[in-house]
């Protein structure tokens, strides 16, 4: 049988259809391991699939629906639209409807739960459905059509990507994460610069960067117009999985020769802490290059992106003993119930309230503009979520400027964007 | 596919899925509610100035962001009937295929058209007349594949084809 070498995205693909080799350009259709969608997508994809009398989805496990954007409800119209998909999860008995005290947000919750893992093929009627890719799993956002589509089907089409390699060398600066590493690489590429394309991170960084890290960027691949932004399984990887995910995870690795249309190669030691300009994800600076000191009204730690265990550490670090400006409002929004939890058990809730922070509950609110912090005219706000669009956070006139939990925290004292080293926190205490 | 013919609305590079319809919207799912707040955040006139069968011509990347299909739906039922642009997101391509929205990538074509020019388009052929600068651009051909979708009238139609073979046998 002809053999070619092969990147991780053709070799997963090539894998679960059970073919020697698949070639980028070539449509595929392949069976599903997991599909989900939300209290917005969902209605939609609901509203499709019983248009079509369907009296059976293609499998009640592999649907999962997480009500968290506009959520705890905020209106009546959102609360109507929970309500369908809480109908709908009934009829249907799907196992994984998460609302109210077990919901979080979706690409948090999801892998914390273990409903996905290392060579799933994944669709989600959201975007961030390639955060799954830091697992090494096939995943990628699809509209509510493709997604009922697949509810009858458990299949979906694609078009094999092509795939762009980015290898990360050097060491990392103190404070810099994984959301400064995509960031960068969303401001050398530009917003399409992945278009249609599969991102493979890889190198010596990534293979000693920490799962919550590994997430961020997998999350961000869309921002660069990336169908997927995956990561080979590892020994953190397994790590991670172990005692949650109970399938057999399908380990893959890209062959040595696998042709790439590109590779881009960064030295991070160069990278520093950086922050992504109203009003593309691409507008990115380095902080301490900021030409004139920018005042902001609000901050935002949480998201699908940022609002794990990791980064309320690193916010806690910062906040701990030290008061938000009095002309900030700081949001801080951990990302599941179970990130909720630790974080309180860590005493990190405690530092939150006592710097006069605002702890929310689980919920995607604020990034989209949806609700929990939305911007007047003119107010700025830094964030650690993964879109700064015109009118993304509120009002078409405000700004969002995108930043990792620690820019962000440090932002919140200062009352404009800044640094920790500004405020002479050290990385190591 | 009918012939299309109507006045062109501009736009640049990005325009992401926010613009096309923000997501303080989102909790609905009706197309005539949506198409109310189209492009609302750029130009709060838009909805209103458009007339049936008019066209959106825009620069790269166009349908960025967001998987919401809110979008492609609030396009169409706000009355336009084509988006021609230099490239698409991915999920907005998949997402205006399946819900029945026409969209052409035509660079050439971009760089040439201003707003307000009159177009015909000849989806079948991928022929786009510009009728006020009297021009004539080819696109690129669909793949069979999604020209198979479209012929069927969308994906759901499409997927219901096969699906409904698959059960009788």
């Amino acid at each position: 049988m002809k053999k070619r070498p092969m990147t991780l995205a053709e070799k997963i693909l090539s894998t679960k259809l059970k073919r020697a080799y698949v070639e980028p350009g070539e449509l595929v259709e392949v069976s599903v391991d997991l599909t989900l969608a939300n209290d917005i997508t969902g209605p939609l994809a609901i509203k499709i699939f019983e248009s079509t009398k369907i009296e059976k989805v293609f499998d009640p496990e592999k649907i999962v629906l997480v009500m968290d954007h506009f959520t705890p409800n905020k209106d009546i119209k959102s609360a109507e639209q929970v309500r369908i998909c809480r109908e709908f999860a009934k009829k249907y008995q799907i196992l994984h409807y998460y609302e109210g005290g077990a919901c979080g947000i979706e690409h948090a919750l999801l892998p914390e739960l273990g409903l996905v893992g290392p060579g799933d093929i994944v669709i989600g009627a959201d975007s961030h459905t390639c955060t799954y890719g830091a697992l090494g799993a096939f995943a990628t956002g699809v509209g509510s059509t493709d997604l009922a589509a697949a509810w009858i089907t458990g299949k979906i089409w694609f078009k094999v990507p092509e795939t762009i390699k980015f290898v990360y060398y050097g060491k990392l600066k103190p404070w810099v994460t994984g959301k400064d590493l995509i960031l960068y690489t969303i401001g050398d590429i530009g917003v399409d610069g992945a278009l249609y394309k599969a991102m493979e991170f890889t190198g010596e960084v990534i293979k000693r960067l920490p799962m919550a890290d590994r997430f961020t960027m997998a999350n961000m691949a869309i921002e660069a117009g990336g169908k997927v932004g995956l990561i080979e399984p590892d020994k953190i990887t397994l790590a991670y999985i172990k005692n949650r995910f109970k399938r057999k995870p399908l380990t893959l690795k890209a062959d040595k020769k696998a042709q790439y249309v590109e590779i881009r190669e960064y030295d991070v030691s160069k990278i520093d802490l950086l922050v992504a300009l109203p009003h593309l994800p691409s507008n990115v600076k380095l902080v301490k290059d900021l030409s004139e000191k920018i005042y902001i009204d609000q901050v935002v730690i949480g998201s699908c992106t940022n609002g794990r265990l990791e980064d309320l550490a690193i916010a806690a670090k910062i906040l701990k003993n030290r008061k938000v400006n009095s002309n900030v409002r700081c949001i801080i929004i951990p990302a599941t119930p179970n990130i909720y939890y630790q974080a309180l058990k860590k005493g990190y809730i405690r530092i939150f309230i006592e710097a006069g922070a605002i702890v929310s509950p689980p919920t995607c609110g604020p990034c989209l503009g949806g609700h929990m912090g939305i911007l007047a005219k003119g107010e700025k706000a830094v964030a650690t979520t993964n879109r700064n669009f015109v009118g993304r956070m509120g009002h078409p006139e405000s700004e969002v400027y995108l930043s990792g939990a620690a820019v962000a925290a440090a932002s919140a004292i200062l009352g404009y964007i800044g640094t920790p080293e500004e405020l002479d926190i050290k990385w190591e205490d | 596919m009918e012939k299309i013919k109507g006045k062109v609305w501009k736009f640049g590079d990005n325009i992401d899925t926010d613009i096309i319809i923000p997501a303080r919207y989102l909790n609905t799912t009706d197309p005539e509610e949506l198409a109310k707040h189209c492009m609302e955040d750029i130009d709060p006139e838009f909805s209103k100035k458009v007339n049936k069968g008019d066209i959106i011509v825009a620069g790269k990347n166009f349908g960025c962001g967001s998987s919401r299909e809110h979008a492609p739906i609030a396009i169409k039922a706000c009355g336009i009937a084509c988006v021609i642009a230099e490239s698409f997101a991915r999920i907005f391509y998949r997402n205006a295929f399946n819900t029945g929205l026409l969209i052409l990538e035509c660079p050439e074509a971009v760089k040439e058209i201003e707003i307000g020019d009159e177009l015909e388009i000849y989806p079948e052929e991928g022929k786009i007349i510009n009728l006020t600068k009297n021009k004539i651009f080819f696109t690129k051909p669909l793949p069979p594949f999604m020209k198979e979708i479209l012929e069927d009238g969308g994906l759901i139609p499409h997927i219901m084809k096969k699906f409904k073979t698959q059960i009788n046998l």
